[in-house]
């Protein structure tokens, strides 16, 4: 095999991983779309401040510790303790179940039956809020997010896959961050699977989902719902955060992650699941493999910036509602 | 009793149909238009001009231009900064390509190469709507920030990859370029913000405009009784993207100077308009004016009282200044989802019967 289609492979595995990530995003957009018909611009920022909050309860910061210095004229800055991680992260859940509660009473519960479009500008505004907040809250520099998770190359993918080339092949480069981020993307997709098939509340998710008016007439709680379904986006958050902040330090480029989300669940449909794990997947493949192939070579590169909306756009032509969305049927 | 339309006899068509029906109203207007063009001019100065009335001119344009698309039309655009960014580019490319060309002629040639870049990337919304439309339209801001970034012909092969406004004049008076006085770059971008205002507010009482609001409202309602979607949603594309063209055109000649693509022209700008029509009122355009102005003044003002008086550091007065735009944001939408120009047009009806109760 040549080294010019073995590097292509790695690539395309590259850019499989890349779109598991991106899947992750999206599916918190999902869930929510499907729950509340509300598109929540402000997930990517949820990710942020997740991973903030995260980071600032691990190595014990004190929250808005900028602005009381600023105020008062003090120095303080940590509490000069450290929060093991697995208790961190309870409390991260807590504050974004509080979050979602928080979400629910202030803005959601005043916009029911407004225009979707309205409930768009409202995430976009509170995706502003969260992300000043975030930042008065924990300050702006970048963080470091360990969270117990190798990174690097993976040396036995590497040396187990050497053979497959000549002399100057040396094996697949895969980031173990990665691999992990599959597997708990997989494990996450699974258990929202199961959730949402096999328990009462995931049975009341889907049936809020289906008609809202119906699930209300059954003596569904839509505001109950509200709020665990924005729960669990926040969660998703707080995964996709940790995997991305622990990829490239907690940074406010993170909150951009939500519009890479975008074309991904245009490609899937705003209504499946499964949708958005193809969908991620296509677009992490067909941005590698664009740049790698056309973009690098012909175009001067950095084509990832557009080539996921691009991909989008042309394939919204053809099939309006997605790969998996449900028909759009209109009437007067 | 202000506002009063008692006695206020109509004995043409064209004196009832006119822009603004109330005497009161008219003279309000008319007030306004000759403080903007006979006082303010004479106690500008340097400060005022680059810090609010500049950029509030510019970005009601552009806020102007979102309006006819969003507002009267319906459809959501999120690639502003990118057609900002060509109505920058052309204007560049004319100025440093035909040197003898009025500057005036160059800014509206951009704002149509502009409207052409904005019917093409419209196309789409024939096809698709809502959401997926206005995810769509990133695709036009990010591909566009790539190109002009990429595309060194763009930029005429300069090392730095920005662009540079050259000197230009017009009667005599140096409009862009390094030394220009306040009066003379503000009564340029005024002018055009007249003119432009005017058109837009005819525009949207006539045929054209009314069908887009009918596409707005629904569009395969529309479509039944005879508005030609086509036609009205690439006519809205192609007119809002002429306004923020001309608007990235004044944005880099007579108000930065120096560009630089994705610092200038990145998603945010596309986020900065949106909330100035939304704050402003979807659909209106004094709401227009209302929003830019609210949105350039609240960072100036936020600025001077956190920094310049209780002397806090920058980085936590943009925070806080992040925070407070987007508390506002979702406030306005729950309790007054038509944004400053509804609260205006309330104020108005108190006016009419004050002092009486009813």
């Amino acid at each position: 095999m040549s080294a010019d289609f073995l590097f292509g492979v790695e690539v395309l595995l590259n850019g499989l991983m890349a779109g598991v990530m991106y899947s992750l995003v999206a599916l918190g957009f999902v869930l929510i779309f499907k729950a509340s018909g509300i598109f929540n611009y402000a997930q990517g920022v949820m990710a942020l401040f997740a991973a903030q909050t995260l980071v600032g309860i691990q190595t014990g910061l004190i929250p808005f510790s900028h602005l009381i210095n600023a105020m008062l004229g003090t120095k303080i800055h940590h509490f000069g303790w450290n929060v093991p991680t697995f208790i961190a992260i309870l409390i991260t859940i807590g504050i974004m179940v509080l979050f979602a509660i928080i979400v629910e009473k202030l803005i959601l519960k005043h916009l029911v039956n407004q225009e979707p479009i309205i409930l768009f500008m409202a995430t976009i505004g509170l995706a502003y809020f969260l992300e000043g907040f975030g930042d008065l809250m924990w300050g702006a520099e970048i963080k470091k997010l360990d969270v117990g998770i190798p990174q690097g190359g993976n040396l036995w993918i590497e040396e187990s896959t050497a053979f497959l080339g000549g002399d100057d092949f040396y094996g697949f480069y895969l980031d173990t961050l990665d691999i992990y981020a599959t597997v708990i993307a997989v494990i996450l997709v699974a258990s929202l699977i199961l959730f949402s098939q096999y328990t009462k509340t995931g049975r009341a998710l889907r049936a809020v989902a289906d008609d809202h008016q119906a699930a209300l007439s059954v003596g569904i709680s839509l505001r109950t719902i509200w709020v665990i379904v924005w729960s669990i986006a926040g969660f998703v958050a707080l995964v996709a955060g940790v995997m991305w902040g622990a990829k490239s330090g907690v940074q406010f480029s993170l909150s951009l992650i939500a519009l890479k989300a975008l074309p991904v669940l245009m490609l899937g449909g705003f209504t499946s699941i499964p949708g958005a794990i193809i969908g991620g997947l296509i677009i992490g493949v067909g941005e590698k493999l664009f740049e790698f192939l056309i973009g690098a070579p012909f175009l001067g590169g950095a084509t990832e910036n557009w080539f996921a909306y691009m991909l989008a756009l042309v394939f919204l032509i053809f099939r309006p509602q997605g790969l998996f969305g449900e028909k759009i049927i209109e009437r007067v | 009793m202000i506002y009063r339309e008692v006695g206020d006899f109509k004995t043409t068509y064209r004196a009832d149909g006119q822009t603004f029906p109330i005497r009161f109203d008219r003279w309000r207007y008319y007030a306004v238009l000759l403080v903007a063009f006979a006082v303010v001019p004479f106690i500008i100065n340097d400060y005022w001009l680059n810090a609010v009335l500049l950029p509030f001119l510019i970005y009601s344009i552009a806020a102007i231009g979102l309006n006819i698309l969003t507002g009267y039309c319906g459809q959501v655009s999120l690639g502003t900064g990118g057609f900002m960014a060509v109505g920058a580019y052309s204007c560049y490319k004319l100025m440093t390509g035909f040197p003898d060309l009025n500057i005036m002629i160059c800014v509206l040639v951009s704002g149509i190469i502009t409207a052409l870049v904005g019917m093409l990337f419209g196309l789409p919304s024939l096809r698709i709507k809502g959401f997926y439309l206005a995810v769509a339209t990133l695709a036009a801001q990010f591909f566009l920030v790539w190109m002009f970034n990429k595309v060194a012909w763009f930029y005429n092969y300069s090392a730095s990859g920005q662009i540079n406004a050259p000197e230009r004049t017009m009667f005599g008076y140096k409009i862009t370029g390094a030394e220009t006085s306040a009066p003379v770059t503000y009564l340029f971008c005024l002018v055009l913000v007249v003119i432009l205002a005017i058109v837009a507010r005819n525009l949207t009482r006539g045929h054209l405009g009314r069908s887009w609001m009918a596409i707005r409202d629904m569009d395969i309602a529309a479509e039944i009784i005879g508005v030609n979607p086509l036609k009205a949603k690439l006519t809205a594309f192609g007119i809002s993207s002429f306004y923020i063209g001309v608007a990235g055109a004044l944005l880099f000649a007579v108000y930065l100077g120096a560009v630089e693509v994705g610092e200038v022209f990145g998603i945010q700008k596309s986020f900065l308009v949106l909330f100035m029509i939304i704050i402003g009122g979807l659909g209106s355009i004094f709401g227009s004016f209302a929003g830019a102005a609210f949105m350039v003044l609240l960072p100036v003002l936020l600025k001077n009282v956190l920094v310049g008086t209780l002397g806090w550091p920058t980085d936590i007065a943009t925070h806080l200044e992040f925070a407070i735009v987007g508390a506002l944001i979702v406030m306005f939408l729950i309790l007054e989802p038509h944004g400053l120009a509804q609260l205006w047009r309330i104020v108005k009806e108190k006016l009419r019967l004050w002092p009486f109760p009813h």
